[in-house]
């Protein structure tokens, strides 16, 4: 069969992308990292004597080690800012806040935090403010909760610090989430719409002939849209497979159990599945299958065997 | 230096850029720009010496998205490609190289952004410095706007001349069919104080492709190539609080290096998605009010995230494939305020 249909509704579904990254420290990082958890801020000395806060590995300017570690104010002068009306999530306050670059006392460089500030009139260049500390400290970034407006005199000549701390921080975790709104688009969103009835469909490449399964928008080798859609199936023929013995985490199957490349009738390349309904030391290339639907009847959850005599190599050698 | 090769762009072509496409996937985007490349040139995918491709899996939440891209070239039989995990500009850089060597005459560029499935402004936070700047979310408009704060601060600009910036932008994307926003409009309550909602780029999906070739391999292929004199990308020190946020010498430097400043140009398309940040390009790059900047609106006017540099660089060449541009500045950046810049200088020929 084959026809030339409109694309249907475009399917959506919600995607999250989270990850923990676990990153170890430099010895400078590590140093001004257990210094917040105690409430102490270092700054590192460049060799042209300026003092960088937050202190880096490196110079900058010279790519030089950086190691001379020097005590700044927990006081000092907005650089620049902008208000932020609308927080978003894991920004470091929940209420309308100032983004801001502060300059410590001793420092040359400034840092980036939030000002909690009743508005944005509240704010200007030039401000004075103090670091709030969190109630709960643990060596990262966030054991400063925020800055606050904070009237007091410029004092403070850097203090040589050697950095030692007991239980020094010597790594963080810094947990990572971004939500999505996943769209398949035109190809593949008609391949699930078939497969919710329970047919398989594919593509076929105006240009080739070759029928991709499951199709995603494209022919790899002519570079062209595919755009006829063909039914494929339902019945296979296995070109190749492996014996899974280890078992995944999550993964209601027990092992040992054989996965497979599948090349379903009229396409022009395999898919892979499960095979099921047979032991796993007796599946073969050739052997003929057919797909058990999942209960929802979304996506075949496995193949099993036909019973019809296996297939040629010569019918599926180019598949492989 | 000048280099030994003479690399021309002989074909640009973008997408309608727009607010959302659920119903294409990355290749189905990307694929009806990369056959009109081929079309203007008469190009196959396999006359083609190198492709080089820029995108980000981050901004559409989809691992390797970029080589379900590749589909849409016709990668098989494997064809010689690369890509960057950034603007498709540096992309663009790479296969200028790959020619200068002389390992290939000709050159596929093309980049991409879906944009629209996830949030922009958090997906750009995960760049950041992941021990001081990543925990707090510092979101792409904030750290803009503490470039504009900065900007106002020194004296360089104020709202109502960040406004000019915006309503000329989109008022010069009338004339850009593929532009998001075209004409003019009301700059809106602030995002980020001091920017607004104007002074801020759509948010969008999009493609472009670019065809490069050598020498005479070029002039078969364009009536007016548009010829790449002098090309070269710098990066600023990554920590904020270090950087002079009102200047961007990354900019000024590539652009020498590029020969910028050789010769007067008399177009430039800059990589500004801010109001403010056109304001900094401009007095780093020196450039006067007898340059016309960003005739095709900017990235004010479409800003497809990793696609949009390499648009700037297309747009610049289109305009001297047109003969409406003889030396065309074309800029590039990635990161947040202006982290890294690059410059090219493209040039028309005068035919007798």
């Amino acid at each position: 069969m084959t026809a030339v249909t409109p694309p249907p509704e475009a399917l959506r579904a919600p995607l999250v992308v989270e990850f923990p990254f676990t990153r170890s420290l430099g010895p400078v990082q590590s140093a001004f990292l257990t210094g917040l958890r105690e409430r102490t801020v270092l700054g590192v000395r460049t060799e042209a004597g300026e003092v960088l806060v937050p202190p880096v590995e490196y110079d900058p300017a010279t790519a030089a080690e950086l190691r001379e570690l020097v005590e700044v104010a927990t006081t000092g002068t907005v650089t620049t800012w902008a208000w932020n009306p609308e927080p978003r999530p894991g920004q470091p306050l929940a209420t309308p806040f100032a983004w801001v670059l502060v300059r410590l006392d001793g420092a040359d460089t400034a840092l980036l935090h939030a000002l909690d500030a009743p508005g944005p009139e509240a704010v200007r260049t030039g401000l004075r403010v103090r670091i709030r500390w969190a109630a709960e400290r643990a060596g990262a970034i966030t054991d400063i909760a925020c800055f606050e407006p904070h009237e007091s005199a410029r004092e403070h000549e850097p203090a040589p610090h050697d950095g030692r701390f007991d239980a020094p921080v010597t790594g963080i975790v810094a947990p990572a989430r971004l939500d999505y709104t996943y769209s398949p688009g035109r190809a593949q969103t008609r391949y699930l719409h078939a497969l919710g009835e329970r047919r398989t469909v594919g593509e076929r490449c105006p240009s080739c002939a070759k029928v991709y399964v499951p199709p995603r928008g494209a022919c790899p080798t002519c570079g062209v849209a595919t755009t006829d859609q063909v039914e494929v199936g339902p019945r296979g023929t296995v070109t190749t497979f492996c014996i899974v013995n280890i078992k995944a985490k999550n993964l209601d199957i027990e092992v040992p159990y054989v996965y497979a490349h599948i090349a379903l009738d009229g396409a022009g390349l395999a898919l892979h599945g499960r095979i099921g309904g047979i032991p796993y030391d007796q599946v073969r290339m050739g052997l003929r299958v057919e797909p058990v639907w999942s209960e929802d009847g979304r996506y075949p959850d496995h193949y099993r065997p036909t019973g019809e005599p296996d297939a040629d190599y010569d019918t599926y050698k180019e598949l492989l | 230096m000048r280099p030994d090769r003479e690399v021309a762009i002989v074909a640009f072509a973008q997408s309608d850029h727009r607010r959302r496409t659920d119903d294409l996937s990355e290749v189905e985007m990307v694929m009806p720009v990369l056959h009109e490349v081929q079309r203007q040139t008469g190009l196959k995918a396999s006359d083609i010496g190198f492709t080089c491709s820029g995108s980000s899996d981050y901004l559409a939440g989809r691992a390797f998205s970029f080589t379900m891209a590749l589909d849409g070239v016709g990668a098989w039989p494997p064809i010689s490609e690369s890509h960057v995990e950034t603007d498709g500009a540096w992309a663009l850089y790479e296969a200028w190289v790959k020619l200068l060597t002389g390992e290939a005459d000709t050159a596929l560029v093309y980049s991409y952004g879906k944009a629209s499935p996830g949030s922009v402004r958090d997906v750009l936070t995960r760049q950041l410095d992941p021990y001081y700047l990543a925990p707090l979310w510092p979101d792409s408009v904030a750290l803009a706007a503490l470039q504009a704060q900065a900007l106002v601060d020194a004296g360089d600009t104020d709202e109502p001349a960040l406004a000019a910036i915006a309503a000329r932008s989109r008022q010069d994307a009338t004339a850009n069919p593929h532009a998001q926003l075209r004409g003019a409009r009301p700059q809106g309550d602030y995002t980020v104080q001091p920017l607004r909602t104007g002074d801020c780029p759509p948010i969008g999906d999009g493609a472009a492709a670019v065809i490069l070739a050598v020498g005479d391999r070029a002039r078969e292929l364009c009536e007016r190539p548009a010829w790449i004199r002098g090309m070269d990308h710098r990066i600023e020190a990554h920590s904020l609080g270090v950087r002079d946020l009102t200047d961007s010498p990354s900019t000024r430097l590539a652009a020498e290096r590029a020969g910028a400043f050789e010769r007067p140009v008399d177009t430039a398309e800059l990589h500004a998605p801010f109001t403010s940040q056109e304001v900094v390009l401009r007095k780093a790059l020196g450039l006067d009010g007898s340059v016309r900047v960003n005739p095709s609106g900017g990235a004010l006017a479409a800003n497809p995230v990793m696609a949009a540099g390499l648009i700037r660089l297309g747009e610049a060449a289109a305009r001297i494939h047109r003969g409406e541009s003889d030396r065309a500045l074309a800029h590039a950046t990635s990161g947040p305020c202006l982290q890294q810049n690059l410059v090219a200088v493209l040039e028309g020929e005068n035919r007798a």
